[in-house]
Parts: C-alpha cells; structure tokens; sequence
C-alpha cells in the first residue's frame, strides 16, 4: 500500500509546458494521410461513374448529359475509395476537414474536360 | 494462417434439449445463438466452446414454432432469445427472464423477418 | 422485510460512454436485484447487409463502434476470406497485427481514464488520456484517420507501412512504455484507489465460466481464455502472454487491464521484427458461398462474426455479437448485494460498449 503515488505525476504536468493546443488559434495537427474532404479536378473526370458506383454512402451523383459531378458532403464518410478506385486519378484527399454548414445542400462541379481528337489514320503500305 | 475447420450439426427440433444439456454436462459454455432467416424459414445456431473448441448445432423452424428455452441449464440465454424474439418474432417458451417484446424497442415490430430489400445501384437511397 | 424502491440508473449518467439503463431494486442502499434494458443505440446493421455489397460493407463492419472499429472490420474481412478461401499475404496479416495492437492500447487507455473518472480521480483520467493522444497521432500518421482506420479490405490491407516508419514506432515504443509504467503504478500501488476498489463487484470462477463471461471480466476472476491463442492472422507465429488473476473483485479486472498493455507493446515489438517484405494485398474475384464463424479478440473480449453468403453479391445474413452482449449477465450477477455508491465502478469495470451490443 502506498500513500501519494500521484505526487510525482501532478507536480511534472504543473511544472511542464501544457500539451493541448490553443485551436482554433493555432492550427490542428495534421498528418499527410490524414483524411479531410475529397477533392476533384475538374479538367481531368471523364464522367466514368465508377467513384458513384463504389461510394458506399451514396454521396457522389454524376450527370452525363448536364456534365456535372455533386457530392453531398454530410453523406461523405471521407473513406477514400472513389480516390482509390478513379481510372485517371481525377480525385485527390486534402487533408483539412469540411467547414460546418447550417443547411443540407450538395456540392456541384461543372465537367471541363474536353476529349482530345483522335489523331489521323496515316494509310499504312502492307507489308 | 491456420483456422480450424468448423462443422455445423443439423438436429432434429425434438432433439434439442438433450443436445445442450450433453454440452452442459461436459462444461461447455454457451458463445452464441442466432437466428437467419432463410426463405419462409429460420434457421437458429447454437455454438459452444470449451477450451478453444468450437461446436455448434442448429435447428430448422418456421415461424409459429414455439422454441422451448434453454435457460434451465444455461443462465446466460435470456439475452440471446429476448433478442431473437424481439427481431425476428420467434416465440420462446420458459424463458428465465421475459422482457415480453421490450428489450430492444425498434419504431417496426420483428424488423428482420421482414423480406430483404433489393436495391439497383444508381437509384436515390 | 424493509420497503424495495427502485432506482433508474441511465440512460444518461455521467460515468456512462454510452446508453444503457438499468433498473436498481434498493433496500436501504444495498441492490438486490437488477433489470437491464437496452435498446437506445440500435441502429440496425445487420438488415444493411440487404443493400450493400459484401466489399462495401466493411465500411459499415468498421463503424458498428468508435473505440474497437478496427477489430471488427479486420474480423469481418478474415471471415470473408476464410469463406471464399482467399491466402492473404504474410505482410497484410503482420500490418492487421499491428494496427489491432495498437487499437487495443488506446482502447484500454481509453478505459483507465474513464474508470479513473467513475471513482473521482479527475488527474488520473487526463494522465490516461495524455498517453493514448500519442498513439492516436501514430493511427493517424499510418492509416488516415484517429477513430475509424479504413485500412482493412478483403484480400488485405489498403495501406502500407514502410521499414523506418516501422523502426522508428517501435523506439517511440519505450517512451509510451515509460509513461505506461508510470501510470499503471498509481492504478495498482495507490491506497485510496485500493480502498474504493478491493471486494467491490466480486463473481466467483464458476460463476464467471457459466455465465459466459469473456475478455478481461473473465480473466480477472482465474478464466484464462483468450481468442488469439486460436491462432487467427499471424498471432500463431507470435507469443501471446496471458493475463489472469484470482480475486474476481474490480481491482483485479483493473489490474488484468493495466498489464495487457504492456502484453500488447511486446506483442508490436515482436511483429515488426518478424514482418517479412511483400504484397500487401490479392485480387478478389467472385462471390462468397458458405458460412463461417469468425472469432476474434476484441480488447473487451471475444468477438464473433457469423457470415453466410450464398453466391450473389450481398451477403445473406452477418451477425456480429460483441463481448460486452454476454458480459452482461455476469453484470447482473455482480451487482447484487453491492452498495447504491459502488454502482457506477462496477458497472464501467466490465467496460460496457453498449454501441457494439446494440449494432
């Protein structure tokens, strides 16, 4: 049985520099992996629809003939599976959260990718 | 990774008693029962173990089957069959403590014997 | 015979991580009879297994709890596995390792500081909580995320840890270990704790055996069992020490905690020292048909997840049954004849995780 076993501790945390960090003053820590909110440009999608088929929360909806992609971001559980799954590597994780809202809405990005012109049939001599 | 390989008795409903109380006198302990709806039936699993290993036996009823309860030999089984009846709708009889349908309230009465839901991908959840 | 009243106990209390509510049978302070009730969390889970694939429903296996989340996807994988006959890699089995070890360190943590805070000590619950900051930056540094990782998948692991990342967690290792030692002191020596906690909550071995006890409540009380002796993942290629003592009382479930820690900090040394280079996942094609009872160790106890596939892509029915569900009738068992003041310590010291019992 020992008496004040706590002592040495409380004194230490008295006398040390506090451990928590004055946020939102200063910034939170991040790490390069951390997962925040998903972002996409715009120029590269191709409107496949394979980060809309794999969501598993359903947050992404892609419009072929409006070229547009819309992700409701309180749906989004920020997983990474539409950023690991794009074909061309459209969709990056920024490491900073979503900013709170007071009203459920969706997110809409207008498509600008344009796709290059195939490049002309040369005629070719059989050989 | 070497896992064992688990078999699964099927036993007559009749039967039932006698089998548990055969693990009962061997010093098994009860691990789980659960219930799958399988078709218009319900298929309920009883597992056991003793010293890492594993055994289980499972009956197959429909759904105005009256379960007798294994609580007599097994303390622990009031939490399992409460569950059971207050998702799936199975009526157990002789259960130690009865919480008749309130241990777990949901807004619809026996949620899971409710049919599966089919979904088509792309649809508006 | 003295008048019985009865006392509501939760569902909101201060001591309580989550909802649970019982209902005390008082005579003159002493308890002698208990009815729980729950039902406050349940969200369903296993009706979603209808609507989502089985490769997307690890998301969902992982977020049945916000303390073990990592336990129960890497289960529900292994049991998908096991069905469809998948060989992971050595390596994604040696990362699993790891990362449930470290899950398991800031769950204990995580425990100590609210069962500090259940008997008033506030300086100790921060102390705890101080610690597991440390390892939740070190979750976040290898996976993406503090609470719920999202690194397991079926066929493996989603992301890889490289060698000096592993070298230099593991000399991070004796810093959370000096810290660790420090505090365990305080929980094990200090005589006000010993005084609030000896013979309080006491449930005998036979008891605890029949009762369907698992994890440390079991363990505490003389019943060593623990599911990763079965050898699942790579822990049948690594030493794992049991944790048992004899009294039954809450000091000694307090004690089979605090000494698990440091089992799991030897446990994380002894893997990244045997993780051989590699894949770290296969590809997965087709469906699961057949069923599987997966069990695993959570850091509350054992965890079983029963699936059943018939060949299409969803998963005919996934039952996950958590280890906090069985304690519960051990529960019942301790709070009888136990003071009205001693309620709130037994009751967090079988670590009540009710949003996993209530999937």
């Amino acid at each position: 049985m020992a008496f004040f076993e706590m002592v040495k501790t409380a004194l230490k945390t008295v006398v040390r520099r506090p451990v928590t960090i004055l946020y939102p003053a200063e910034a939170a820590k991040k790490t390069p992996l951390t997962r925040g909110h998903v972002t996409i440009d715009e120029s590269r999608c191709i409107s496949c629809g394979t980060c809309q088929r794999k969501c598993p929360a359903q947050a992404i909806v892609i419009s072929k003939e409006a070229k547009t992609w819309q992700i409701d971001r309180l749906r989004c559980v920020v997983c990474n599976s539409c950023v690991d799954t794009c074909p061309v590597k459209c969709l990056v994780m920024d490491t900073q959260y979503s900013s709170p809202v007071t009203a459920r809405s969706v997110e809409i990005v207008t498509i600008t990718y344009v796709k290059p012109p195939k490049p002309e049939k040369k005629d070719e001599p059989k050989q | 990774m070497t896992l064992e390989n688990q078999t699964i008795t099927c036993i007559d409903f009749g039967k039932l008693i006698g089998s548990v109380e055969r693990f009962r006198n061997e010093g098994y302990r009860l691990v789980q029962i659960g219930c799958t709806k399988v078709g218009e039936q319900y298929e309920v699993n009883y597992s056991f173990d003793k010293d890492y290993h594993f055994e289980n036996i499972r009956i197959t009823i429909t759904a105005d089957t009256e379960v007798p309860s294994i609580s007599g030999m097994y303390w622990n089984s009031f939490i399992y069959e409460n569950e059971m009846h207050d998702l799936f709708g199975i009526q157990v009889r002789g259960m130690n403590i009865d919480f008749k349908g309130t241990f777990i309230r949901t807004a619809v009465k026996f949620p899971f014997s409710m049919p599966p839901v089919t979904v088509v991908k792309g649809d508006k959840p | 015979m003295s008048k019985q009243i009865i006392v509501p106990f939760g569902p909101q209390h201060p001591v309580l991580p989550e909802p649970i509510h019982l209902d005390l049978v008082l005579e003159d302070e002493k308890v002698v009879d208990v009815v729980p009730s729950i039902g406050y969390i349940h969200r369903g889970f296993e009706k979603l297994v209808e609507k989502r694939e089985y490769t997307e429903y690890v998301y969902i296996a992982e977020r049945t709890c916000g303390i073990c989340s990592f336990v129960h996807g890497a289960t529900y994988c292994q049991g998908i596995e096991q069905i469809m006959k998948i060989d992971v890699p050595e390596r994604a089995q040696y990362l699993r390792v790891i990362w449930s070890e470290y899950s398991r360190l800031h769950s204990h943590l995580l425990w100590l500081g609210l069962f500090a805070d259940s008997f008033g000590f506030e300086n100790l619950f921060m102390s705890a909580w101080k610690i597991r900051e440390g390892i939740l930056y070190v979750m976040e540094e290898t996976t993406g995320g503090r609470v719920i990782q999202g690194s397991c998948k079926v066929g493996g692991v989603r992301r890889d840890i490289s060698s000096e990342k592993l070298d230099e967690m593991v000399k991070d290792l004796d810093r959370i270990d000096r810290d660790m030692k420090e505090l365990t002191t305080v929980f094990l020596k200090d005589s006000s704790i010993q005084h609030r906690l000896r013979n309080v909550g006491v449930i005998s071995r036979e008891d605890a055996y029949h009762l369907g006890a698992v994890g440390p409540t079991a363990r505490g009380s003389g019943v060593a069992i623990d599911t990763r002796k079965l050898g699942y993942g790579a822990y049948d290629r690594l030493n794992v020490h049991v944790v048992t003592e004899s009294c039954g009382d809450c000091y000694s479930r307090c004690a089979v905690r605090a000494n698990e820690l440091f089992t799991s900090t030897d446990l994380i040394r002894q893997a990244a020292k045997k993780i051989p280079e590699g894949p770290i996942d296969v590809k997965v094609t087709g469906s699961p048909d057949g069923e599987y009872f997966m069990r695993a160790e959570q850091p509350r106890g054992e965890l079983v997840h029963y699936l059943k596939g018939n060949g299409t892509k969803f998963l005919v029915r996934s039952r996950i049954r958590t280890p906090t569900l069985t304690n519960i009738p051990a529960l019942l068992k301790m709070l009888q004849g136990c003071e009205l003041a001693d309620v709130p310590v037994i009751v967090m010291s079988i670590d009540p995780c009710i949003s996993c019992t209530e999937r």
